[in-house]
């Protein structure tokens, strides 16, 4: 009774501490996956632990029986054997038996995971601390897709929705029923790309191109994330790819490229500051603020603050300079000229400038522009 | 662990004396202390881990200290708290079980470990260095490596004095072992403990310099423009992996073999039964030191080698399974027919039997490329190495000091209050680790201090899990502390079934100069 309630007690203290225990799922196995390569995974994984569940069967029999039966108190009287050649070589050779017969299966599903040959599509993915970048190689498609879980929601200040952590603003697309050929590299360090759902993982290696495919069975979401520590954010550069129709995957290639062919912005135009500084804020918030925080206020020695920042209150040219080239003093700043356009340059160093720091300052994507033609 | 001895040596008192000291006994008491020291120094920052990883979101600290803490808590666990723990079993048992003096060089075994505190020092304080500690995880991955502050450069230094002390200890152990043997201590008489300690100080000669070339390559690329490990210099990232890892995987068997040298003297002695297939379990463990150093890839089956290469890696690592499968089937004939008690020592040699073969079992299921291609980087892989290391490696350990405090202090410990130490362990600890099978499979990665909300529910069970795991282990404080202070004192020969030479040649509590004239064992 005292203890039956201290539990419930206790229980109900841990689901108001856990407000993702709701939506906690007790998962005992692999999740379910969507390509056949993925089941095959799966049915060998079965298969091996069929085997551990007979060898565990009669070796913890065996120890159990004779910690049962062979003990001092109930009298048991040791014998004085210590050796037994066929014994021994019994259990040198079975277990050679079994190994066989795990080898050759997992050589089979092997040989035909590593078989990248003759794909439908072959999008690039690549590493950045912290996000991914995915290029089309065929289609022409780029873009890059970052984390977009709000902070106040990691932060505690947010509930939290139901992907928490496992969305991102531009997921990947691609068509069900096609072969998809991963390429992976980086631009830093290294990270992995990793879709349980899809049953893939390869690293992704900075100056080094690898590979990896799959083959989705049936359309619908598949999170992941990376799996290789690549530094404070590696926890927050999730994978989401979506796999829809041939049709809809028509559709939204075709979007894209127009979306991309026509600049949304004018490089000539002059904008307002306060245009910059709100286009520059969703820039901030998407690039900047893992390292220099909302508000700019930084993480003092390594991320220093945008807030009264030597460079962000100093002269223009610096601040362009160490956002197109990264910095010279500290690897941690990467350069941002390849990543970002000109308008998102211009836009979020007004941010920084006028937005958190107050100078009041517009810069323009011909400012940018020019100092890259430099 | 005070060595109790007979005062009839000329030493400086207090602290001078350990300073100074070249008995075996002291200095392997002093490796002890500090193992237990770094020991509790891990675990807080396990705890901290745990802490964070209680709920999902950020509570407790920033992700970049969260890195720190898992790189921190590894390389401490590791090279701070299980290495120095086995080398101290050296000290003390080696002369004792050969029917040696000392240890064949005194003098360096002084240094050997006199280099340790400096090097915990370093490693631990590189957490205050400006930007903290490197957070890159324990295997150092260049080139994460080279964007870090002083603190990585402090973790190198640190790596190397380990390093040296490891080489020195290993030297030692080699030469007394090949050299100090009592007449009729012929090798293939040598108890288990000392053949799996002859075999470890070869793995760690071999293989400690090999981690030293790969931080020293990772110190230069950081300070001196070279490129070792940069694509864009005609370095690669994957070259370290592979050196770290030729390092890495005997490695794990520096770790594992002492602790079956001690689960091979624990088991004969309590089942009151000689061990069953001596010279089988030394060929074994011979042959699974040198395959160790022909499968180190399998930690990399995600890096993108050739097919052919992850086929021999996977044939290779299955292969360990079977010498390693003719160890746990002889203590388990061992235990046969014997006449078996279960005071704590053999316990935790029960404990360590069991957990390690669910160890194995996930070993070779890791082992099989494209199962661990989605396991890989995981939780099922911190839940398979903590299964190995706790409750192998650290599970003998316990074990040991249970079994030999009586020789080396002349008191008992509370049997009673060491079993409840064994449940209080063997349950948290599957609280904790069993469970991180489950998030494994679901495709938790590892290293991350927040998680998406279908992970919420084991992670903490496994939390609740360390914080009991780690009170458990103030709790063995506790127990040595009351035994040193206040234990009753303890027969000659406390453990009826032990056969080796300090139990039989030698008085209890041990004297402070082992043999001083060594016995005669030809018969
Ligand atoms: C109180 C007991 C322990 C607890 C609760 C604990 C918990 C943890 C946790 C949560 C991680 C981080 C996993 C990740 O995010 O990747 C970890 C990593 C690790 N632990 Fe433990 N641990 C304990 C004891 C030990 C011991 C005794 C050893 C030693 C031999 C050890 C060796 C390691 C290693 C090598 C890592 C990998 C570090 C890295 O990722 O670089 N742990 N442990
Ligand atoms: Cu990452
Ligand atoms: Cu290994």
């Amino acid at each position: 009774m005292k203890v039956s309630s201290f539990l419930r007690v206790l229980a109900v203290f841990g689901l108001a501490l856990s407000p993702g225990l709701g939506l906690a799922e007790w998962n005992l196995n692999f999740k379910p996956t969507n390509t056949i390569l993925g089941h095959d995974i799966e049915m060998l994984h079965n298969w091996i632990m069929w085997i551990i569940l007979g060898i565990s069967i009669v070796v913890f029999g065996a120890m159990f029986y004779s910690i049962l039966k062979h003990r001092k108190a109930l009298g048991h009287k040791a014998s004085h054997f210590h050796e037994n050649t066929t014994v021994e070589i019994i259990w040198t050779i079975v277990p050679v038996v079994i190994l066989i017969g795990m080898a050759i299966p997992a050589t089979k599903v092997l040989l035909a995971a590593r078989d990248t040959s003759a794909p439908d599509i072959t999008i690039k993915a690549t590493g950045y601390q912290w996000k991914w970048g995915y290029d089309y190689l065929d289609e022409g498609v780029k873009f890059y897709s970052s984390l977009s879980t709000p902070r106040d929601q990691i932060n505690g200040l947010a509930e939290k929705g139901e992907t928490y952590l496992l969305e991102v603003d531009r997921p990947v697309v691609v068509p069900v029923g096609k072969k998809v050929r991963i390429l992976t590299t980086a631009n830093d360090v290294i990270h992995s790309w990793f879709v349980p759902g899809l049953s893939v993982k390869q690293d992704a290696i900075p100056g080094f191109i690898r590979d990896t495919w799959f083959k989705a069975e049936e359309t619908g979401t598949f999170r992941g994330q990376c799996t290789e520590l690549c530094g404070k954010e590696h926890g927050f550069m999730p994978i989401v790819v979506e796999v829809v129709t041939e049709e809809e995957y028509k559709t939204w290639v075709a979007a894209q490229l127009a979306e991309s062919g026509a600049p949304s912005f004018d490089a000539n135009k002059t904008y307002t500051v306060a245009e910059l500084v709100s286009a520059g804020e969703q820039v901030y918030n998407t690039n900047c603020v893992a390292c220099h925080q909302p508000g700019g206020v930084g993480m003092p020695p390594t991320f220093p603050a945008i807030k009264g920042g030597k460079i962000a209150t100093g002269p223009i040219g610096d601040h362009i300079d160490i956002i197109l080239n990264g910095s010279k003093k500290n690897p941690m700043m990467a350069a941002w000229g390849s990543q970002l356009t000109d308008m998102d340059i211009a836009a979020v160093i007004t941010y920084q400038r006028s937005g958190i720091n107050d100078l009041g300052e517009a810069i323009q994507p011909g400012d940018v522009a020019t100092a890259r033609g430099i | 662990m005070e060595a109790v001895h007979d005062h009839d040596h000329h030493q400086p008192a207090g602290l001078m004396r350990y300073v100074t000291t070249t008995n075996h006994k002291d200095i392997g008491s002093m490796y002890l202390w500090f193992s237990f020291v770094m020991f509790l120094m891990g675990g807080v920052m396990a705890l901290v881990i745990r802490a964070e990883l209680f709920q999902p979101g950020l509570q407790v600290v920033q992700p970049e200290f969260f890195n720190q803490m898992t790189t921190l808590h590894g390389l401490i666990m590791v090279f701070g708290a299980i290495m120095p723990a086995f080398v101290g079993f050296a000290n003390w048992q080696i002369p004792m079980m050969i029917g040696a003096p000392d240890m064949a060089f005194p003098r360096m075994n002084n240094w050997s470990f006199w280099l340790l505190p400096p090097a915990g020092i370093l490693l631990a304080g590189s957490l205050l260095a400006p930007g903290g500690a490197g957070g890159v995880g324990w295997t150092l991955y260049a080139p994460l490596t080279v964007q870090q502050g002083m603190g990585m450069d402090m973790m190198i230094f640190s790596i190397h004095i380990l390093g040296m002390s490891s080489i020195m200890g290993s030297i030692n152990i080699v030469t007394t072992i090949l050299n100090l043997r009592a007449p009729g201590m012929t090798m293939m008489k040598m108890p288990l403990f000392v053949w799996t300690w002859l075999i470890t100080a070869y793995l760690l000669i071999a293989a400690m310099p090999v981690l030293a070339g790969a931080v020293t390559m990772t110190l230069t690329d950081r300070h001196f423009g070279t490129h070792f490990f940069n694509a864009a210099g005609g370095g690669d990232p994957v070259m370290y992996q592979h050196i770290f890892w030729f390092f890495g995987h005997p490695e794990v068997y520096i770790i594992a073999i002492p602790a079956f040298g001690v689960i091979s003297e624990v088991i004969p002695t309590f089942s009151r039964k000689p061990l069953f297939g001596y010279a089988s379990m030394v060929y074994a463990t011979a042959s699974i030191a040198i395959l160790s150093f022909l499968v180190w890839a399998h930690h990399m089956y995600t890096v993108g080698m050739p097919v052919e290469a992850q086929l021999y890696y996977m044939f290779a690592t299955m292969l360990i399974a079977v010498p390693t499968g003719v160890k746990v089937f002889n203590w388990i004939a061992t235990m046969w027919k014997g006449s078996m008690s279960f005071e704590t020592p053999m316990l935790f040699a029960q404990g360590f039997l069991f957990l390690f073969t669910i160890g194995g079992f996930t070993g070779l299921v890791l082992a099989l490329t494209p199962v661990d291609i989605q396991l890989h980087d995981g939780y099922y892989v911190v839940a398979h190495f903590h299964y190995v290391m706790v409750a192998g490696a650290l599970f003998a350990a316990f074990a040991g000091v249970y079994y030999w405090l009586p020789k080396w202090i002349g008191r008992m410990y509370d049997e009673r209050l060491g079993k409840i130490h064994f449940w209080l362990s063997i349950i948290f600890f599957n609280v904790t680790f069993f469970v991180q099978h489950f998030l494994g499979l679901a495709g938790m990665p590892r290293r991350i201090p927040d998680y998406a909300l279908q992970f919420a529910d084991w992670n903490m069970v496994s939390s609740i899990g360390a914080f009991g795991f780690g009170f458990s282990q103030i709790f063995f404080l506790y127990i040595l502390l009351k035994a040193i202070k206040s234990g009753e004192k303890a027969p000659e020969k406390p453990w009826d079934g032990a056969t080796t030479l300090e139990w039989t040649h030698l008085p209890t509590p041990a004297p402070y100069h082992s043999f001083e004239t060594p016995p005669n064992l030809k018969d």
